[in-house]
């Protein structure tokens, strides 16, 4: 097994990418680059935010009929010739794509980009049994040459400076000209495309995931804008698909609801370049195209999230957006988080499918400041459903003793007005010995928050003192 | 346990946890018909006003969308001046006089000889094409897309292979939204279902990988130049 979940050593890890210069560099472009973008995407369509409201109900009615979309799509997909494989588990989903490269007798994979492909660790578990994966996506292609996980779901090398890329072509391109100019992302992108046309060409297997699959047809939709994705499926032999239970859509009308918000919260387009809908192999006479097409659709423990509250997460469209907003984001990135899903949706989703005791951190990593859910295209309640995870860590005892300590001092305080006015102003009186200002660079005892940021002044009185005293 | 016996229990496993999960949303045949119902007469949810446009607001809304994404947008008034704007497309931007196509009936039909010394070759691309010609489907003018199905006359390789693809679309193909296009296919199709690919092609390939800096031409072709036929 190989995926390797690094979330118990969460705060060390945003420790060290806090002190992280070129990480730091390469963030900037997150925050300014996605924020604009979709704002004025969103600001451009008087009708976005209805059309999010039917993103949202399309996939809550297809939850709440799941098996049926299911089976009616497996049935589909059989009838245009694709073959189906239902995995369990990661290890169904690894065992089930082995068998179909080795039956196609496969060396070389090339895949366009797939979370779900993250999330089980194919790339390494298909290397073991020596067969090669090749990531065609450039910010894929990046960082499979660095040896690293994505970082973000839609810009896996989010956290790559330029001069990282061409450091790493230069290692990785045997017979580059030590002299030929890369410092520019334009020839960055010129030698990218030249080194993996051949290796599109080469390939016995196309490995891609899925944005969508579609009930009514039997199809698999993809969205990308490097084409990428398309050259994947086109060319070898044998198309795999990877999915998981909670892509399914019903029809072609509710998917393109589904576009018109998608592109829009992730990149800030109004239609990402590339939307390709498959269905089943080549047909008789087609002159390209897959002769072989499966479609592996993985649980993982998403059905286990279908019977509570965590349901709404199995909205979830991987756009994003979520994370571009995220301040904890933009402070550490993607990897930081150590648990292949990032920021806000993937504090929500990785302890489903890894479980908690491994990833409790993640849920606490949020100062539930909202503007996820204020942007999230299917409207997911990110902020309740890391709740939900603290409220489960809390209960399994999770929690180091000294913060649970903590919270039971806290709670015995709040619930004895009191004596919780009195600590305030014996607080705010220790305080002040340390001089009025607003914000206090280090203080006793708080090392931990002004290592990295300020602690802001509190109001000289408290809330409540202002209360009465305006009554 | 055999391969298929073993498939089929892990396909049980993961519908029946499903359904089991499900357990309280009510009563299965209730369920059951909705399922069927929303299957079986497929219905637009909303859409935006901009995708409800006719005419000449359309045709113009498409040209407007398409060149936002970078495509060039070139109106040609008769079949029989394609060959001609196709020879000046590539003349114009110092490209050999080659022109690679699919079996496509409508393409196949145009005078080529009349543009002289263009060389075309059929079939399939073999990845070292320059140019290559399709016929769109249809298009859509709420965001400037392109509708191509593969077949037996159209290779899917010619919208991803050549450097520079270039698309015959005729104005009364193009709808106002998605939703009129699907409705369109699956008159023309039937019980066949969808083609094996449908594209929808939204201006030429790009990739901001590299420090979010947007860059033409990323694996697909750097331009896509749409030819628009006649009046709408």
């Amino acid at each position: 097994m190989s995926l390797s979940i690094t979330s118990p050593a969460f705060k060390e890890n945003a420790a060290l990418a806090l002190a992280d210069v070129d990480l730091q560099q390469a963030l900037t472009h997150v925050e300014r680059g996605f924020i604009e973008k979709r704002r004025k995407a969103a600001e451009a369509l008087p009708e976005f935010e209805a059309l999010r409201d039917e993103a949202r109900a399309i996939k809550e009615h297809t939850l709440a009929h799941l098996d049926l979309y299911l089976e009616a799509f497996e049935a589909k997909a059989q009838h245009a010739g694709a073959e189906v494989h239902f995995a369990e588990t990661a290890e169904d989903a690894r065992q089930a794509v082995l068998a179909i490269c080795r039956r196609a007798k496969a060396r070389t994979v090339t895949k366009g980009k797939s979370m779900i492909s993250e999330e089980i660790g194919l790339n390494d578990f298909l290397e073991e049994n020596d067969i090669a994966p090749v990531e065609t996506d450039l910010g894929e292609y990046i960082i499979q040459l660095r040896g690293e996980p994505p970082s973000h779901i839609i810009a896996p090398a989010v956290h790559v400076t330029r001069n990282q890329v061409e450091q790493e072509f230069r290692r990785a391109h045997a017979g580059l000209d030590p002299e030929r100019d890369l410092s520019e992302p334009v020839s960055l992108l010129a030698e990218a495309r030249a080194a993996l046309r051949e290796k599109f060409l080469a390939a016995d297997i196309g490995i891609t995931g899925a944005n969508f699959l579609i009930a009514e047809t039997g199809s698999s939709v993809i969205v990308t804008n490097e084409g990428n994705g398309d050259l994947t499926q086109i060319l070898p032999r044998v198309h795999i698909v990877l999915a998981s239970i909670e892509k399914l859509v019903p029809t072609l009308e509710d998917v393109s609801t589904l576009l018109r918000v998608l592109a829009r919260s992730a990149t800030g387009q109004d239609m990402s370049v590339y939307t390709t809908f498959s269905t089943g192999p080549r047909r008789p006479g087609d002159p390209d195209g897959p002769e072989e097409t499966h479609i592996v659709i993985l649980d993982n423990g998403r059905a286990e999230m279908l019977a509570g509250e965590l349901r709404e997460m199995l909205r979830c469209i991987r756009c994003g957006a979520c994370m571009n907003h995220c301040p904890v984001y933009h402070a550490i990135g993607g990897h930081a988080y150590g648990a292949t899903y990032v920021g806000p949706m993937g504090a929500v989703l990785a302890p489903a499918l890894f479980g908690l005791e491994k990833t409790a951190n993640l849920p606490n990593a949020s100062t539930f400041c909202g503007r996820c859910e204020a942007v999230c295209p299917v409207r997911i309640p990110l902020p309740k459903l890391m709740r939900h995870w603290r409220e489960r860590e809390y209960e399994r005892h999770l929690k180091p003793a000294a913060e649970r300590g903590g919270l039971k001092f806290w709670a015995f305080l709040a619930k004895r007005p009191g004596l919780y006015r009195l600590a305030t102003r014996l607080g705010l009186a220790a305080l002040s010995r340390f001089g009025r200002q607003d914000s206090y660079a280090s203080l006793p005892f708080a090392g931990g928050w002004t290592r990295h940021r300020d602690l802001p002044a509190p109001a000289a009185k408290s809330f409540l003192d202002q209360w009465k005293a305006s009554r | 346990m055999s391969a298929a016996s073993e498939s089929e229990r892990r396909r049980a496993a993961v519908i029946g946890k499903v359904r089991r999960a499900l357990a309280d949303d009510g009563n299965g045949d209730a369920r059951r018909a909705a399922v069927e119902e929303r299957l079986s007469r497929p219905r637009p949810n909303l859409v935006p006003a901009r995708g409800q446009l006719t005419g000449e607001a359309r045709l113009a809304l498409f040209a407007e969308m398409a060149e936002k994404v970078s495509a060039s947008v070139e109106r040609v008034a008769s079949a029989e001046e394609l060959p001609e704007a196709v020879a000046s497309y590539l003349r114009a931007r110092n490209l050999p006089s080659e022109l690679r196509m699919g079996a496509d009936p409508r393409l196949k039909a145009l005078p080529w000889d009349r543009a002289s010394h263009l060389e075309i070759k059929h079939g399939p691309s073999d990845g070292r094409d320059l140019a290559a010609i399709s016929h769109a489907f249809g298009g859509v003018a709420e965001t400037g897309t392109l509708f191509l199905l593969s077949g037996q006359e159209n290779p899917t390789s010619l919208n991803f292979l050549p450097e520079h693809h270039l698309v015959v679309l005729a104005a009364q193909d193009i709808a106002g939204d998605y939703e009129a296009l699907w409705a369109r296919l699956r008159a023309a199709e039937g019980d066949a279902g969808l083609p094996r690919t449908v594209n929808l092609v939204t201006g030429p390939s790009r990739s901001a990988d590299i420090e979010q800096t947007l860059l033409l031409g990323a694996h697909g072709p750097r331009a896509l130049h749409i030819l628009l036929l006649g009046e709408g």
